[in-house]
Protein backbone atom coordinates (compact mmCIF):
# COMPACT_ATOMS: atom_id res chain seq x y z
CA UNK A 1 0.00 0.00 0.00
CA UNK A 2 1.11 3.05 -0.54
CA UNK A 3 0.53 6.56 1.33
CA UNK A 4 0.55 9.57 -2.05
CA UNK A 5 1.46 13.57 -1.20
CA UNK A 6 -1.98 14.24 -1.27
CA UNK A 7 -2.40 12.21 1.96
CA UNK A 8 0.82 13.77 3.71
CA UNK A 9 -0.06 17.17 2.99
CA UNK A 10 -3.45 16.67 4.26
CA UNK A 11 -2.12 14.31 7.47
CA UNK A 12 0.51 17.01 8.12
CA UNK A 13 -2.59 19.79 8.16
CA UNK A 14 -4.45 17.86 10.55
CA UNK A 15 -1.12 17.59 12.96
CA UNK A 16 -0.15 20.85 12.49
CA UNK A 17 2.66 20.44 10.85
CA UNK A 18 4.33 22.27 8.30
CA UNK A 19 6.80 20.34 5.53
CA UNK A 20 8.58 21.31 2.91
CA UNK A 21 8.38 19.45 -0.42
CA UNK A 22 11.47 17.40 0.59
CA UNK A 23 9.89 16.57 3.58
CA UNK A 24 6.87 15.82 2.54
CA UNK A 25 8.12 13.36 -0.62
CA UNK A 26 10.75 11.75 2.36
CA UNK A 27 7.78 11.20 4.76
CA UNK A 28 5.05 9.77 1.71
CA UNK A 29 8.21 6.80 1.42
CA UNK A 30 8.40 6.56 4.85
CA UNK A 31 4.98 6.31 5.85
CA UNK A 32 4.81 3.70 2.79
CA UNK A 33 6.80 1.47 4.12
CA UNK A 34 5.86 1.65 7.68
CA UNK A 35 2.22 0.42 6.59
CA UNK A 36 3.84 -2.16 4.62
CA UNK A 37 5.60 -3.13 7.48
CA UNK A 38 2.79 -3.74 9.40
CA UNK A 39 0.67 -4.79 6.89
CA UNK A 40 2.16 -8.22 7.57
CA UNK A 41 -0.01 -8.77 10.27
CA UNK A 42 -2.25 -9.41 8.37
CA UNK A 43 -1.23 -12.35 6.69
CA UNK A 44 -1.71 -14.22 9.42
CA UNK A 45 -4.65 -16.44 10.25
CA UNK A 46 -6.89 -15.04 13.63
CA UNK A 47 -9.72 -17.56 12.67
CA UNK A 48 -9.47 -19.42 15.60
CA UNK A 49 -9.06 -16.41 17.80
CA UNK A 50 -11.83 -14.23 19.84
CA UNK A 51 -11.90 -10.45 19.01
CA UNK A 52 -9.77 -8.55 20.84
CA UNK A 53 -10.67 -5.03 21.85
CA UNK A 54 -7.81 -3.35 23.28
CA UNK A 55 -4.45 -3.82 23.50
CA UNK A 56 -4.26 -4.18 27.10
CA UNK A 57 -5.62 -7.85 28.63
CA UNK A 58 -7.30 -6.04 31.88
CA UNK A 59 -10.61 -4.79 32.16
CA UNK A 60 -13.01 -3.03 34.74
CA UNK A 61 -10.25 -0.63 36.02
CA UNK A 62 -12.46 1.70 37.25
CA UNK A 63 -11.78 4.18 40.02
CA UNK A 64 -13.89 5.37 43.37
CA UNK A 65 -16.26 8.58 42.92
CA UNK A 66 -14.19 10.44 45.49
CA UNK A 67 -12.70 13.70 45.54
CA UNK A 68 -9.47 14.44 46.05
CA UNK A 69 -8.25 18.07 46.06
CA UNK A 70 -6.88 19.67 43.18
CA UNK A 71 -3.45 20.88 42.74
CA UNK A 72 -2.33 24.09 43.64
CA UNK A 73 -3.17 26.77 40.76
CA UNK A 74 0.30 28.33 40.56
CA UNK A 75 2.02 24.97 40.57
CA UNK A 76 -0.30 23.89 37.46
CA UNK A 77 0.37 27.13 35.71
CA UNK A 78 3.72 27.72 36.47
CA UNK A 79 5.39 26.64 32.97
CA UNK A 80 2.79 28.73 31.19
CA UNK A 81 4.54 31.02 28.66
CA UNK A 82 1.79 33.42 28.91
CA UNK A 83 -1.20 33.69 32.12
CA UNK A 84 -3.39 36.38 33.46
CA UNK A 85 -6.21 35.67 35.89
CA UNK A 86 -5.17 32.28 36.56
CA UNK A 87 -5.60 31.69 32.88
CA UNK A 88 -3.55 30.28 29.99
CA UNK A 89 -3.32 33.50 27.89
CA UNK A 90 -3.03 32.12 24.42
CA UNK A 91 -3.46 33.99 20.91
CA UNK A 92 -6.80 35.31 19.74
CA UNK A 93 -8.95 32.39 19.05
CA UNK A 94 -11.89 33.54 16.67
CA UNK A 95 -14.96 30.89 16.34
CA UNK B 1 -43.17 24.30 -4.94
CA UNK B 2 -44.04 25.58 -1.42
CA UNK B 3 -42.45 24.98 1.82
CA UNK B 4 -45.61 22.19 2.55
CA UNK B 5 -44.43 20.10 -0.58
CA UNK B 6 -41.21 19.54 1.83
CA UNK B 7 -40.26 17.63 5.17
CA UNK B 8 -37.77 18.27 7.35
CA UNK B 9 -35.29 16.01 8.87
CA UNK B 10 -33.60 16.66 12.23
CA UNK B 11 -31.34 14.50 14.25
CA UNK B 12 -30.11 15.81 18.06
CA UNK B 13 -26.74 14.79 19.22
CA UNK B 14 -27.46 15.69 22.85
CA UNK B 15 -24.89 16.02 25.35
CA UNK B 16 -25.53 15.90 29.37
CA UNK B 17 -22.66 16.32 31.76
CA UNK B 18 -23.47 13.96 34.60
CA UNK B 19 -23.25 14.79 38.23
CA UNK B 20 -20.46 13.32 39.55
CA UNK B 21 -18.82 14.57 41.84
CA UNK B 22 -15.46 14.06 40.44
CA UNK B 23 -14.32 14.16 36.84
CA UNK B 24 -13.86 11.03 34.59
CA UNK B 25 -10.82 10.16 34.21
CA UNK B 26 -9.09 11.68 37.44
CA UNK B 27 -10.16 13.11 41.31
CA UNK B 28 -10.43 16.64 40.24
CA UNK B 29 -14.33 18.19 41.68
CA UNK B 30 -16.47 18.88 39.06
CA UNK B 31 -18.71 21.56 40.75
CA UNK B 32 -19.45 24.71 38.37
CA UNK B 33 -18.40 28.26 38.44
CA UNK B 34 -15.72 27.50 40.28
CA UNK B 35 -12.78 30.05 40.24
CA UNK B 36 -10.32 29.26 36.98
CA UNK B 37 -8.38 26.21 36.83
CA UNK B 38 -8.82 25.66 40.50
CA UNK B 39 -10.61 22.47 39.58
CA UNK B 40 -7.52 20.92 37.48
CA UNK B 41 -4.71 18.51 38.19
CA UNK B 42 -1.71 17.13 35.67
CA UNK B 43 -4.21 14.72 33.95
CA UNK B 44 -6.66 16.66 33.21
CA UNK B 45 -4.51 19.54 32.22
CA UNK B 46 -2.59 16.94 29.95
CA UNK B 47 0.74 17.11 31.56
CA UNK B 48 3.25 14.36 29.88
CA UNK B 49 3.10 11.32 31.05
CA UNK B 50 -0.12 11.13 33.08
CA UNK B 51 -2.34 8.49 32.88
CA UNK B 52 -6.48 8.82 33.17
CA UNK B 53 -8.50 6.19 35.20
CA UNK B 54 -12.06 5.39 34.58
CA UNK B 55 -14.99 6.82 37.11
CA UNK B 56 -16.87 3.71 37.78
CA UNK B 57 -19.68 6.12 38.51
CA UNK B 58 -19.55 7.13 35.41
CA UNK B 59 -20.27 3.95 33.71
CA UNK B 60 -23.55 3.62 36.33
CA UNK B 61 -24.75 6.87 35.00
CA UNK B 62 -24.79 6.16 31.49
CA UNK B 63 -25.93 2.71 31.84
CA UNK B 64 -29.02 4.43 33.58
CA UNK B 65 -29.66 6.68 31.00
CA UNK B 66 -29.34 3.28 28.38
CA UNK B 67 -31.59 1.44 30.16
CA UNK B 68 -34.01 4.86 30.96
CA UNK B 69 -34.41 4.90 27.46
CA UNK B 70 -34.79 1.52 26.28
CA UNK B 71 -31.36 1.00 24.87
CA UNK B 72 -29.36 -2.34 24.34
CA UNK B 73 -26.27 -2.51 27.10
CA UNK B 74 -23.04 -3.42 25.56
CA UNK B 75 -21.61 -6.27 27.00
CA UNK B 76 -17.67 -5.12 25.80
CA UNK B 77 -17.17 -1.89 25.07
CA UNK B 78 -14.16 0.61 25.10
CA UNK B 79 -13.06 3.98 25.21
CA UNK B 80 -11.75 5.89 21.77
CA UNK B 81 -9.18 8.77 20.93
CA UNK B 82 -10.98 11.60 18.77
CA UNK B 83 -7.95 13.73 17.40
CA UNK B 84 -8.43 17.57 16.80
CA UNK B 85 -6.90 20.34 18.08
CA UNK B 86 -8.52 23.14 19.79
CA UNK B 87 -7.02 25.63 22.49
CA UNK B 88 -9.44 24.05 24.94
CA UNK B 89 -8.32 20.45 24.66
CA UNK B 90 -5.58 20.36 25.97
CA UNK B 91 -4.62 17.01 25.39
CA UNK B 92 -5.21 17.74 21.43
CA UNK B 93 -7.39 14.61 21.69
CA UNK B 94 -10.85 13.77 23.33
CA UNK B 95 -11.47 10.48 24.88
CA UNK B 96 -14.73 9.25 23.57
CA UNK B 97 -15.91 5.97 22.48
CA UNK B 98 -16.10 5.14 18.73
CA UNK B 99 -17.27 1.84 17.26
CA UNK B 100 -17.90 0.28 21.12
CA UNK B 101 -20.57 2.96 22.99
CA UNK B 102 -21.63 1.89 26.01
CA UNK B 103 -25.36 1.90 25.25
CA UNK B 104 -27.49 1.49 21.92
CA UNK B 105 -30.33 1.33 19.73
CA UNK B 106 -33.02 2.34 22.41
CA UNK B 107 -36.10 4.72 22.01
CA UNK B 108 -38.17 6.88 23.53
CA UNK B 109 -41.94 8.48 23.06
CA UNK B 110 -42.44 11.94 22.43
CA UNK B 111 -45.66 13.65 22.30
CA UNK B 112 -46.62 14.97 19.21
CA UNK B 113 -49.96 16.75 17.70
CA UNK B 114 -50.74 13.68 15.76
CA UNK B 115 -50.01 11.43 19.45
CA UNK B 116 -47.29 9.37 20.91
CA UNK B 117 -44.19 9.08 18.25
CA UNK B 118 -41.51 6.62 18.98
CA UNK B 119 -37.97 8.34 18.06
CA UNK B 120 -34.99 6.14 17.75
CA UNK B 121 -31.82 6.43 20.01
CA UNK B 122 -29.01 4.87 17.76
CA UNK B 123 -26.43 5.19 20.47
CA UNK B 124 -24.78 6.66 24.28
CA UNK B 125 -21.57 6.80 24.85
CA UNK B 126 -19.47 8.32 27.93
CA UNK B 127 -16.86 11.12 27.00
CA UNK B 128 -14.97 14.02 28.05
CA UNK B 129 -15.87 17.66 28.41
CA UNK B 130 -13.56 20.31 27.54
CA UNK B 131 -11.89 23.15 28.88
CA UNK B 132 -13.73 26.73 28.18
CA UNK B 133 -12.13 29.96 26.24
CA UNK B 134 -12.73 33.39 27.42
CA UNK B 135 -12.18 35.72 24.82
CA UNK B 136 -11.10 39.11 25.80
CA UNK B 137 -13.01 42.06 24.99
CA UNK B 138 -9.68 44.43 25.07
CA UNK B 139 -8.06 42.15 22.23
CA UNK B 140 -5.70 41.05 25.34
CA UNK B 141 -6.00 36.94 23.83
CA UNK B 142 -7.91 34.30 24.60
CA UNK B 143 -7.87 32.71 28.08
CA UNK B 144 -8.38 29.06 28.42
CA UNK B 145 -9.50 27.69 31.92
CA UNK B 146 -9.40 24.12 32.16
CA UNK B 147 -11.88 23.16 34.96
CA UNK B 148 -14.38 21.82 32.49
CA UNK B 149 -12.27 19.87 31.09
CA UNK B 150 -12.92 16.22 31.61
CA UNK B 151 -15.81 16.72 33.26
CA UNK B 152 -17.78 13.60 32.44
CA UNK B 153 -20.24 13.52 29.41
CA UNK B 154 -22.50 11.37 28.13
CA UNK B 155 -23.47 12.10 23.75
CA UNK B 156 -27.02 10.86 23.10
CA UNK B 157 -27.28 10.47 19.28
CA UNK B 158 -30.88 10.10 18.16
CA UNK B 159 -32.02 8.58 14.83
CA UNK B 160 -33.10 11.13 12.04
CA UNK B 161 -36.65 10.66 13.28
CA UNK B 162 -37.53 13.84 14.33
CA UNK B 163 -39.46 15.86 11.48
CA UNK B 164 -40.52 19.52 13.31
CA UNK B 165 -39.24 22.41 15.31
CA UNK B 166 -42.23 21.05 17.60
CA UNK B 167 -41.01 17.34 17.58
CA UNK B 168 -37.01 18.34 18.18
CA UNK B 169 -38.13 20.22 21.05
CA UNK B 170 -40.14 17.54 22.53
CA UNK B 171 -37.57 14.96 22.37
CA UNK B 172 -35.22 17.35 24.18
CA UNK B 173 -37.39 17.98 26.76
CA UNK B 174 -38.57 14.24 27.40
CA UNK B 175 -34.81 13.36 27.37
CA UNK B 176 -33.85 15.96 29.90
CA UNK B 177 -36.82 15.07 32.20
CA UNK B 178 -35.86 11.10 31.86
CA UNK B 179 -32.41 12.21 33.06
CA UNK B 180 -33.91 14.47 35.76
CA UNK B 181 -35.94 11.76 36.91
CA UNK B 182 -32.83 9.37 36.95
CA UNK B 183 -30.72 11.54 38.54
CA UNK B 184 -27.90 11.49 36.51
CA UNK B 185 -27.58 15.32 35.60
CA UNK B 186 -28.55 18.34 36.83
CA UNK B 187 -29.80 19.32 33.05
CA UNK B 188 -29.17 22.90 33.47
CA UNK B 189 -29.04 24.29 29.80
CA UNK B 190 -28.13 27.32 30.92
CA UNK B 191 -25.24 26.60 32.90
CA UNK B 192 -24.47 24.20 29.54
CA UNK B 193 -24.77 20.79 31.04
CA UNK B 194 -27.34 20.12 28.50
CA UNK B 195 -27.11 21.27 25.02
CA UNK B 196 -27.33 19.21 21.55
CA UNK B 197 -25.42 19.39 18.32
CA UNK B 198 -28.87 19.47 15.67
CA UNK B 199 -28.82 18.19 12.68
CA UNK B 200 -30.87 19.34 9.31
CA UNK B 201 -31.44 18.80 6.13
CA UNK B 202 -34.72 18.85 4.13
CA UNK B 203 -36.11 16.72 0.89
CA UNK B 204 -39.50 16.47 -1.32
CA UNK B 205 -42.49 14.94 0.22
CA UNK B 206 -42.27 11.49 -0.92
CA UNK B 207 -38.89 10.91 -1.42
CA UNK B 208 -36.96 7.97 0.13
CA UNK B 209 -33.85 9.62 -0.19
CA UNK B 210 -32.36 12.06 2.84
CA UNK B 211 -31.50 15.30 1.66
CA UNK B 212 -27.87 16.50 2.49
CA UNK B 213 -27.64 17.61 6.33
CA UNK B 214 -26.13 20.47 8.17
CA UNK B 215 -25.00 20.26 11.24
CA UNK B 216 -25.38 23.44 14.38
CA UNK B 217 -23.07 22.55 17.16
CA UNK B 218 -23.37 23.22 20.94
CA UNK B 219 -26.90 24.75 21.16
CA UNK B 220 -28.14 25.34 24.69
CA UNK B 221 -31.64 26.67 24.66
CA UNK B 222 -34.86 25.54 23.43
CA UNK B 223 -35.70 28.90 22.02
CA UNK B 224 -32.56 29.21 19.52
CA UNK B 225 -32.78 25.09 18.85
CA UNK B 226 -36.16 26.00 17.60
CA UNK B 227 -35.41 28.92 15.79
CA UNK B 228 -32.52 27.78 14.01
CA UNK B 229 -34.31 24.53 13.01
CA UNK B 230 -36.72 26.83 11.18
CA UNK B 231 -34.54 28.99 9.31
CA UNK B 232 -32.20 26.47 8.67
CA UNK B 233 -35.20 24.41 7.11
CA UNK B 234 -36.14 27.02 5.03
CA UNK B 235 -32.32 28.34 3.64
CA UNK B 236 -31.88 24.77 2.36
CA UNK B 237 -35.59 25.10 0.47
CA UNK B 238 -34.59 28.16 -0.81
CA UNK B 239 -31.50 27.32 -2.16
CA UNK B 240 -32.80 23.87 -3.87
CA UNK B 241 -35.64 25.70 -5.15
CA UNK B 242 -33.24 28.04 -6.53
CA UNK B 243 -31.34 25.26 -7.81
CA UNK B 244 -28.62 25.23 -5.35
CA UNK B 245 -27.03 22.16 -3.97
CA UNK B 246 -26.62 21.58 -0.14
CA UNK B 247 -23.16 21.54 1.12
CA UNK B 248 -22.64 19.26 3.53
CA UNK B 249 -21.49 21.44 6.45
CA UNK B 250 -21.01 22.93 10.34
CA UNK B 251 -22.91 25.95 10.75
CA UNK B 252 -22.57 28.14 13.68
CA UNK B 253 -26.74 29.73 14.68
CA UNK B 254 -26.23 33.52 15.64
CA UNK B 255 -28.54 34.18 18.29
CA UNK B 256 -29.07 37.75 17.67
CA UNK B 257 -29.41 37.83 14.18
CA UNK B 258 -31.62 34.70 13.80
CA UNK B 259 -29.26 33.46 11.21
CA UNK B 260 -26.82 30.95 10.43
CA UNK B 261 -23.14 30.93 9.28
CA UNK B 262 -21.17 28.87 7.56
CA UNK B 263 -17.63 27.62 9.59
CA UNK B 264 -14.94 27.39 7.26
CA UNK B 265 -11.72 25.83 7.68
CA UNK B 266 -13.54 23.10 10.07
CA UNK B 267 -14.44 20.67 7.54
CA UNK B 268 -10.96 19.26 6.55
CA UNK B 269 -10.43 19.27 10.48
CA UNK B 270 -13.86 16.76 10.57
CA UNK B 271 -11.18 13.86 10.09
CA UNK B 272 -10.90 13.16 13.62
CA UNK B 273 -8.58 9.74 13.13
CA UNK B 274 -10.17 7.50 15.72
CA UNK B 275 -8.11 4.94 17.37
CA UNK B 276 -8.21 2.57 20.44
CA UNK B 277 -7.06 4.93 23.54
CA UNK B 278 -4.44 2.59 24.99
CA UNK B 279 -4.26 4.25 28.11
CA UNK B 280 -7.24 2.46 28.78
CA UNK B 281 -8.98 -0.72 29.65
CA UNK B 282 -12.05 -2.12 28.03
CA UNK B 283 -15.14 -2.17 29.66
CA UNK B 284 -16.74 -5.31 30.33
CA UNK B 285 -20.29 -5.74 31.94
CA UNK B 286 -22.06 -8.51 33.23
CA UNK B 287 -25.32 -9.80 33.13
CA UNK B 288 -25.69 -8.86 37.21
CA UNK B 289 -24.35 -5.69 37.21
CA UNK B 290 -26.48 -4.47 34.69
CA UNK B 291 -29.72 -6.06 36.17
CA UNK B 292 -28.70 -4.34 39.65
CA UNK B 293 -28.78 -0.99 37.57
CA UNK B 294 -32.31 -1.81 36.16
CA UNK B 295 -33.39 -2.43 39.84
CA UNK B 296 -32.54 0.91 41.00
CA UNK B 297 -33.97 3.03 38.56
CA UNK B 298 -36.73 5.48 39.71
CA UNK B 299 -40.15 5.15 38.47
CA UNK B 300 -39.73 7.21 35.47
CA UNK B 301 -42.15 10.14 33.82
CA UNK B 302 -44.52 7.86 32.03
CA UNK B 303 -45.22 5.59 34.60
CA UNK B 304 -46.15 8.86 37.17
CA UNK B 305 -48.43 9.74 34.67
CA UNK B 306 -50.13 6.67 33.81
CA UNK B 307 -50.31 6.41 37.92
CA UNK B 308 -52.02 10.38 38.12
CA UNK B 309 -54.44 9.80 35.63
CA UNK B 310 -55.78 6.57 36.76
CA UNK B 311 -55.04 7.11 40.74
CA UNK B 312 -55.54 10.45 41.29
CA UNK B 313 -57.63 11.94 38.03
CA UNK B 314 -56.00 14.35 36.81
CA UNK B 315 -56.72 15.08 33.09
CA UNK B 316 -54.43 13.72 30.63
CA UNK B 317 -53.21 17.72 29.86
CA UNK B 318 -52.85 18.23 33.44
CA UNK B 319 -51.06 14.73 34.26
CA UNK B 320 -48.51 15.59 31.08
CA UNK B 321 -47.47 19.03 32.33
CA UNK B 322 -47.04 17.61 35.84
CA UNK B 323 -44.56 15.00 34.95
CA UNK B 324 -42.86 16.74 32.38
CA UNK B 325 -40.21 17.60 34.85
CA UNK B 326 -38.87 15.96 37.78
CA UNK B 327 -39.35 18.99 40.09
CA UNK B 328 -43.26 19.57 39.51
CA UNK B 329 -43.65 16.33 39.71
CA UNK B 330 -41.89 15.37 43.53
CA UNK B 331 -43.77 18.99 44.42
CA UNK B 332 -46.81 17.57 43.15
CA UNK B 333 -46.93 13.98 45.15
CA UNK B 334 -45.68 15.97 48.10
CA UNK B 335 -48.28 18.74 48.38
CA UNK B 336 -51.21 16.64 47.17
CA UNK B 337 -50.48 13.95 49.90
CA UNK B 338 -50.74 16.98 52.21
CA UNK B 339 -53.83 18.47 51.30
CA UNK B 340 -55.36 15.31 49.61
CA UNK B 341 -56.86 17.45 46.59
CA UNK B 342 -54.31 16.48 43.67
CA UNK B 343 -57.00 18.24 41.38
CA UNK B 344 -56.10 22.02 43.10
CA UNK B 345 -52.68 21.10 43.14
CA UNK B 346 -51.79 19.91 39.64
CA UNK B 347 -54.21 23.56 38.47
CA UNK B 348 -51.80 25.69 41.21
CA UNK B 349 -48.96 24.59 39.29
CA UNK B 350 -50.31 24.63 35.59
CA UNK B 351 -51.24 27.84 36.00
CA UNK B 352 -50.12 30.02 38.67
CA UNK B 353 -46.69 28.27 39.45
CA UNK B 354 -46.48 28.39 35.89
CA UNK B 355 -46.88 32.19 35.26
CA UNK B 356 -44.78 32.93 38.07
CA UNK B 357 -41.63 30.73 36.75
CA UNK B 358 -42.20 32.31 33.22
CA UNK B 359 -42.14 35.71 35.03
CA UNK B 360 -39.25 35.06 36.75
CA UNK B 361 -37.16 33.27 33.79
CA UNK B 362 -36.89 30.50 35.99
CA UNK B 363 -37.11 26.68 35.55
CA UNK B 364 -39.07 24.26 37.72
CA UNK B 365 -35.49 23.22 39.73
CA UNK B 366 -35.43 26.93 40.75
CA UNK B 367 -38.89 26.68 43.11
CA UNK B 368 -37.54 27.07 46.94
CA UNK B 369 -40.53 25.75 48.89
CA UNK B 370 -41.25 22.73 48.83
CA UNK B 371 -44.81 20.53 48.32
CA UNK B 372 -44.95 20.73 52.42
CA UNK B 373 -45.94 24.80 51.52
CA UNK B 374 -48.13 24.13 49.12
CA UNK B 375 -50.07 21.77 50.09
CA UNK B 376 -50.58 23.73 53.31
CA UNK B 377 -51.64 26.77 51.16
CA UNK B 378 -54.36 24.42 49.03
CA UNK B 379 -55.56 23.41 52.36
CA UNK B 380 -55.87 26.75 53.63
CA UNK B 381 -58.32 27.86 50.55
CA UNK B 382 -59.88 24.53 51.24
CA UNK B 383 -61.12 25.00 54.87
CA UNK B 384 -62.05 28.60 53.83
CA UNK B 385 -59.18 30.32 56.03
CA UNK B 386 -58.18 32.10 52.87
CA UNK B 387 -59.57 33.32 49.22
CA UNK B 388 -57.61 32.08 46.30
CA UNK B 389 -57.06 36.07 45.70
CA UNK B 390 -55.14 35.83 48.94
CA UNK B 391 -53.56 32.37 47.54
CA UNK B 392 -52.01 33.97 44.84
CA UNK B 393 -50.40 36.54 47.01
CA UNK B 394 -49.26 34.18 49.19
CA UNK B 395 -47.84 32.33 46.35
CA UNK B 396 -45.82 35.04 45.04
CA UNK B 397 -44.73 36.09 48.31
CA UNK B 398 -43.53 32.19 48.83
CA UNK B 399 -41.57 32.76 45.67
CA UNK B 400 -39.80 35.31 47.14
CA UNK B 401 -39.23 34.30 50.73
CA UNK B 402 -39.92 30.40 50.93
CA UNK B 403 -42.17 29.98 54.57
CA UNK B 404 -45.13 28.42 55.51
CA UNK B 405 -48.01 29.71 54.22
CA UNK B 406 -49.62 30.44 57.55
CA UNK B 407 -46.85 32.26 59.11
CA UNK B 408 -46.79 34.44 55.70
CA UNK B 409 -50.77 35.15 56.26
CA UNK B 410 -49.55 35.82 60.29
CA UNK B 411 -46.91 38.37 59.08
CA UNK B 412 -48.92 40.07 56.29
CA UNK B 413 -52.70 40.20 58.43
CA UNK B 414 -54.17 38.14 54.88
CA UNK B 415 -56.67 36.44 57.22
CA UNK B 416 -59.75 35.75 55.43
CA UNK B 417 -62.59 38.12 57.45
CA UNK B 418 -65.50 35.46 57.64
CA UNK B 419 -67.24 37.56 60.31
CA UNK B 420 -70.44 38.41 59.07
CA UNK B 421 -71.13 41.39 60.92
CA UNK B 422 -68.17 42.87 59.51
CA UNK B 423 -68.85 41.81 56.49
CA UNK B 424 -72.11 43.46 56.41
CA UNK B 425 -70.96 46.67 57.03
CA UNK B 426 -69.05 46.41 54.26
CA UNK B 427 -72.15 45.03 51.98
CA UNK B 428 -74.03 47.59 53.72
CA UNK B 429 -71.72 50.76 52.59
CA UNK B 430 -71.54 49.46 48.69
CA UNK B 431 -74.66 48.95 48.32
CA UNK B 432 -75.60 52.09 49.13
CA UNK B 433 -73.09 53.32 47.00
CA UNK B 434 -74.29 51.69 43.86
CA UNK B 435 -78.08 52.09 44.36
CA UNK B 436 -77.95 51.82 40.17
CA UNK B 437 -76.78 48.25 40.52
CA UNK B 438 -79.29 46.86 42.48
CA UNK B 439 -81.76 48.28 40.04
CA UNK B 440 -79.98 46.41 37.39
CA UNK B 441 -79.38 43.29 39.00
CA UNK B 442 -83.28 43.41 40.08
CA UNK B 443 -83.59 43.61 35.93
CA UNK B 444 -81.99 40.13 35.98
CA UNK B 445 -78.57 41.82 34.31
CA UNK B 446 -76.51 39.35 37.23
CA UNK B 447 -73.23 40.97 36.04
CA UNK B 448 -74.67 43.42 38.58
CA UNK B 449 -73.65 41.35 41.45
CA UNK B 450 -70.22 40.41 40.19
CA UNK B 451 -69.27 44.09 40.42
CA UNK B 452 -70.50 44.35 43.88
CA UNK B 453 -68.32 41.64 45.34
CA UNK B 454 -65.55 42.81 43.41
CA UNK B 455 -65.92 46.33 44.95
CA UNK B 456 -65.83 44.65 47.97
CA UNK B 457 -62.79 42.63 47.52
CA UNK B 458 -61.32 45.61 46.56
CA UNK B 459 -62.30 47.37 49.88
CA UNK B 460 -61.21 44.70 52.01
CA UNK B 461 -57.98 44.01 49.90
CA UNK B 462 -59.30 40.62 49.05
CA UNK B 463 -59.58 39.29 52.32
CA UNK B 464 -63.56 38.78 52.63
CA UNK B 465 -64.95 35.57 52.62
CA UNK B 466 -66.38 35.55 48.85
CA UNK B 467 -69.07 32.67 49.53
CA UNK B 468 -70.49 35.39 52.58
CA UNK B 469 -70.15 38.25 50.28
CA UNK B 470 -72.70 36.65 47.94
CA UNK B 471 -74.56 35.43 50.58
CA UNK B 472 -75.17 39.01 52.17
CA UNK B 473 -75.43 41.17 48.78
CA UNK B 474 -78.15 38.74 47.65
CA UNK B 475 -80.05 39.34 50.98
CA UNK B 476 -79.16 42.95 50.85
CA UNK B 477 -80.58 43.77 47.47
CA UNK B 478 -83.95 41.34 47.42
CA UNK B 479 -85.25 43.22 50.22
CA UNK B 480 -83.32 42.20 53.38
CA UNK B 481 -83.82 44.94 56.06
CA UNK B 482 -80.22 45.96 55.80
CA UNK B 483 -81.62 48.57 52.89
CA UNK B 484 -83.91 51.21 52.90
ZN1 LIG C 1 -7.86 16.58 37.30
Amino acid sequence: MSVNKKEIVHLAKLSNLYLSEEEIEKYAKDLTEIIDFASMINSVNTDEINETIAANENFNVFRKDQVIPSMDRNLLLQNAPSQDDGMFRIPKVLN
Amino acid sequence: MSLLDYEVIIGLEVHCELSTKTKIYCSCPTTFGAEPNTQCCPICMAMPGTLPVLNEKVVEYAVKAGLATNCKIARNSKSDRKNYFYPDLPKAYQISQFDLPLCYDGFINIETDEGEKTIGITRIHIEEDAGKLNHDEFGRGTFVDLNRAGVPLIEVVSEPDLRSKEEAESYLRKLKSIFEYIGISDCKMQEGSLRADVNVSVRKKGSAKFGTRTEMKNMNSFRSISRAIEYEANRQIEVIENGGIIEQETLRWDDISGKTFSMRDKEEAQDYRYFPEPDLAAIKLSDEYIENIKKSLPELPESRKKRYLLDMNLTEKAAKFVTDSKYFSNLFEEASSICNNPKAVSNWIMSDIARILNEREEEPEDIRFSGKELGELVSLIDKGTISSAIAKKILEEMFENPENPSKIIEKKGWVQISDENAIKEIVNKILEANPQSIIDYKAGKDKALGFLVGQAMKETKGKANPQILNKLFLEGILGDNSVK
